[in-house]
């Protein structure tokens, strides 16, 4: 047979291609359950983290299940999504992808209105603890992270942050304890109830601030994504949270003349 | 490119001194990176860690070894209008199976590595040696030239993340050996300063040219003649 003819060459490309294909997707279709329970482990793991609570991935599942109670949804406004599940594995809270979100939100397939907030509601040492979850722009991709509150709804326990490609040593810091280690502490709110977010500080003279942290040397891009991330997101999150009356709602009632618009508005909704 | 692409004789055994050369060549004399000076984007990309050269290198042996068996078990069938087609689905194929395994296994490592799994497709030593060493000869040489190939590969990424690594991290395998950066221990309290530089790209490729220099200077035979 001549192996140079264009029917031994079609034929041997197509019966390559399928070989191949399905050979792949045997391989790929066997491994996903493997690869999604990692996804999801981890996922358990970092909001874990975020508490301070540092287990092994095979562990997590368990002390997940005991420490988190419930995951209710956030819209973006701030305001609780009324009769959704709030089962902390199996209900969307915990299925909510907030990376694919977020991603399709710059990408105009949904619209700022329609993002939903997942909302970790934990307990630990007998308090409520919120943690959460935060997506944003890095310099070379998505970066992400959880951060914990506590229950006056602004004092921040703890955070872990993640990239997908950052510079090793540069903006790949983000992950590292230097840098998260200096959350705990910080709040998210003034004594009035205002809010201002985590500012990253570039050039670290503002650390002694209890509203903002030290940036990474060198990873300026990565640590203003964190910043911004930081800020778009938390202020979704403390519209609910200054809502709660966890100590804070009576400075906002009594700063109510200053608070932002979004404040007022969930406070005259909320609030009897 | 290959100087070792003769045909075996029929009873040779496979540790003949001319098979223990296709291993010895590439680490020194024939280095895919310091003499073909292939594979030069992954070196620079991977070498920051200790840790993530010894995966990357992991990946190639793998990735190398079964696709030159593949391609020479194949050598007689492929037709040689798409042979450069057939070698690029081999190569593609292989990676994408390494990078579904480390998710599945190694999560930890695989997020390390992550993208850089999927530039091994782009290594040119890999295609290099499916196209000049398995194409002409029989599956048990190719075993042997893939992985002494992927053993020179391997010790260049090895030695340039080893001083990337100590002079920019003070770690090695991310582990501090020069004493504690932020409470200045060890050598840290004698005023040295981990080199940021050595973080960048760049240094991968100086690092790379100084072994490359001391290589020649070695060995004279390797210098080409203006």
């Amino acid at each position: 047979m001549d192996k140079n003819s264009n029917s031994f060459t079609f034929t041997f490309a197509i019966v390559m291609v399928v070989v191949v294909g399905a050979l792949l997707a045997l391989i790929y279709s066997s491994l996903k359950p493997a690869q999604d329970e990692n996804v999801r482990r981890e996922k358990m793991q970092n909001i874990l983290a975020a508490m301070n609570v540092h287990v092994a991935r095979d562990e997590a599942p368990a002390i997940y299940q005991k420490t988190v109670t419930s995951v209710p949804l956030v819209d973006a406004r701030g305001r609780l999504v009324e009769g959704v599940d709030t089962d902390p594995v199996n209900g969307p809270g915990f299925a909510l992808d907030v990376q694919k979100q977020y991603r399709d939100e710059r990408a105009r397939v949904i619209g700022a209105d329609d993002m939903k907030y997942p909302l970790y509601v934990a307990e630990k040492d007998g308090r409520p603890l919120y943690i959460l979850p935060v997506v944003g722009t890095g310099l070379w991709g998505p970066i992400w992270g959880y951060v914990a509150v506590s229950d006056d709804g602004r004092t921040v326990v703890g955070s872990t942050f993640d990239h997908k490609g950052e510079t090793p040593g540069l903006g790949a810091e983000i992950n590292t304890k230097f840098f998260t280690d200096q959350f705990p502490g910080k709040t998210i709110a003034d004594e009035r109830g205002e809010f201002t977010s985590i500012k990253v500080y570039k050039g670290g003279s503002q650390t002694t601030s209890p509203h903002g942290v030290d940036g990474i040397s060198g990873g300026t891009i990565t640590s203003d994504g964190v910043d911004e991330m930081l800020r778009r997101t938390l202020a979704i999150y403390y519209n609910y949270l200054s809502s709660l009356g966890g100590g804070m709602a009576q400075a906002i009632s009594a700063s109510a003349g200053d608070a932002t618009e979004a404040q007022e508005e969930t406070a005259t909704e909320e609030q009897p | 490119m290959s100087t070792t692409t003769a045909p075996a004789a029929p009873k040779e055994s496979l540790f003949s001194k001319k098979n223990r050369k296709l291993i010895t060549d590439p680490l020194d004399d024939n280095n895919p990176i310091t003499v073909q000076v292939l594979g030069i984007c992954s070196a620079l990309a991977i070498t920051v860690k200790l840790e993530n050269a010894l995966v990357m290198s992991a990946s190639v042996l793998f990735v190398m070894l079964a696709g030159n068996v593949v391609i020479s078990l194949l050598r007689n069938m492929i037709p040689s209008r798409i042979r450069i087609i057939v070698q690029l689905v081999v190569v593609a194929g292989l990676v994408i199976i390494v990078d579904n395994v480390l998710k599945a296994y190694v999560y930890d490592v695989a997020k390390q590595v992550g993208v850089y799994v999927g530039l091994i497709i782009t290594n040119c030593i890999i295609m290099g040696r499916f196209e000049a060493f398995a194409m002409g000869n029989k599956p048990g040489p190719s075993a042997l030239d893939a992985f002494g190939n992927a053993m020179g590969y391997a010790w260049i990424l090895v030695a340039v993340a080893f001083f990337r690594e100590l002079l920019g991290s003070g770690s090695l395998f991310g582990i501090p050996v020069l004493g504690d950066a932020v409470e200045k221990t060890g050598l840290y309290a004698l005023g040295y300063v981990n080199n940021n530089m050595m973080i960048l790209p760049p240094m991968a490729l100086v690092i790379v040219g100084i072994i490359i220099w001391i290589q020649r200077s070695r060995n004279t035979k390797l210098i080409e003649q203006a």
